[in-house]
């Protein structure tokens, strides 16, 4: 049976409560993966504070289930955990946690990173840069 | 008929609104309806031709008949959920 833990959270995501969710004896491979708020400067010499993020919960986590059964219709999947953080999210601190364990490694790697790669693509989940004058900018790529 | 509209991000900041309510003709259109929140809602009309468009959590295109109670979720680019 599928045992996945998918989850928008308004909070710190808990990484090593994901990382023992996946732990199984039938695995060989456990591959996390954290996306982490990045310190950038603006061309006008503006720092990064945080990234705000904003979900549309209901549409995002369908999406997220839908997401996670396609990566299990391509990988032996034992155990997968898909965690989006929303609200503010400070510079070195998660905003996703994606752990998956497999039978072997190589399907790890191959799973987590699919999922990540496709998470990025159209969940419906924004994100804002907050800066160091206070202003804010929400980022909209041209291609939806 | 009335459909419930959904806003987020930089919508959302436009128009001062997570939700709004609209009134519409039956049978109208989910283009319909985005033309009509132009018009309502000038701070926002710049930047509909932007967004993708859900109905009842189902993506759907312009030409998607709504019916009374629908919502409506006005959807902009995402922005990849992280940044990494």
């Amino acid at each position: 049976m599928p045992e996945d833990w998918i989850a928008i959270l308004e909070s710190p995501l808990p990484t090593s409560r994901a990382l023992d969710f996946v732990t199984d004896p039938r695995a060989g491979g456990i591959n996390i993966f954290l996306g982490t708020t990045r310190e950038e400067t603006s061309t006008g010499g503006k720092q990064l504070l945080a990234l705000d993020y904003e979900a549309y919960p209901e549409m995002a986590l369908s999406q997220m289930k839908a997401l996670a059964q396609r990566a299990r219709e391509h990988w032996p999947i034992l155990k997968l955990a898909l965690l989006h953080r929303i609200g503010r999210v400070d510079l070195a601190e998660p905003s996703v946690v994606i752990a998956v364990s497999t039978p072997h490694r190589k399907e790890s790697f191959e799973a987590c990173r699919f999922l990540i790669d496709e998470l990025k693509k159209d969940i419906a989940i924004w994100k804002k840069e907050v800066w160091s004058d206070g202003s804010g900018t929400w980022v909209h790529p041209h291609s939806s | 008929m009335r459909v419930h509209v959904k806003l987020f991000a930089i919508l959302r900041d436009r128009a001062g609104t997570g939700e709004l309510s609209l009134h519409l003709h039956d049978g109208e259109t989910v283009g319909g309806a985005v033309s009509a929140l132009a018009q309502q809602h000038t701070s926002m009309a710049d930047f509909l031709p932007r967004v993708a468009y859900a109905v009842n959590r189902e993506y759907v295109n312009a030409s998607t008949i709504l019916h009374d109670g629908d919502e409506l979720a006005l959807i902009p680019p995402v922005s990849g959920g992280l940044d990494a």
